[in-house]
């Protein structure tokens, strides 16, 4: 089961200068929030930078994590 | 001779294209089946834009291609005049800046002339779908 510590830990090391803070929803293990800032997001459009989010875990989207909820910024 | 892959992808473009605003959802419109889908629907009906919606449920397939084509692995999808905006996180930040309501090009509630929203209406599109899973 994924941990909101291991989704933090993967999209810090992904993607470029990224500071992520994830939250467990519903304390299932499944049903995650994360709010990400990175620098490069300043290039991409929101659905873009949704989408790196999303790149990140790949097939665990709809897999171990039945939803990761996102919002995204370019600076903090 | 297509395959049933090919022919749910063919009518899910042809729901995205024929549809200007069209929801992927779990469930429909007035049975949701998702907490996101439910928000999503929330906030259609709420600026009064109708829309069609296609529950991708009945078959696992229906969100294959769609993840597929549309490049984005979670439901609810969101399209407007054949583009994606996005899912259930997009929408309800567009809601609350007012950017859903000027994206679809509708009038802000309280501006808006008094209208019936159609929004329960769940239209063809997920009916050409259902019958091509049913036909093959």
């Amino acid at each position: 089961m994924p941990t909101t510590a291991e989704l933090k830990q993967r999209i810090e090391t992904t993607i470029p200068g990224a500071r992520a803070e994830v939250v467990d929803l519903n304390g299932g293990g499944d049903h995650f929030r994360a709010t990400v800032v990175a620098p490069e997001f300043a290039e991409l459009s929101r659905i873009e930078q949704h989408r790196r989010v999303y790149a990140v875990f790949g097939p665990d989207i709809g897999g171990p994590i039945h939803a990761l909820s996102l919002v995204t910024r370019a600076e903090a | 001779m297509s395959t049933p892959e090919q022919q749910i992808s063919e009518a899910i473009q042809g729901a995205i294209a024929d549809n200007e605003v069209i929801l992927f959802m779990k469930g429909t419109p007035e049975a949701p089946r998702c907490g996101f889908s439910a928000r999503s629907v929330a906030a259609l009906e709420a600026i009064g834009t109708p829309f069609a919606a296609v529950d991708i449920l009945p078959d696992p397939r229906i969100r294959q291609q769609l993840s597929g084509l549309s490049n984005w692995p979670t439901i609810p999808q969101l399209f407007v005049r054949g583009e994606l905006v996005g899912g259930c996180d997009i929408i309800t930040e567009m809601y609350e800046s007012g950017e859903l309501a000027q994206t679809i090009g509708v009038e802000a509630p309280g501006d808006a002339p008094e209208q019936a929203p159609i929004a329960a209406e769940p239209g063809a599109p997920p009916l050409t779908i259902e019958n091509n899973l049913h036909r093959t």
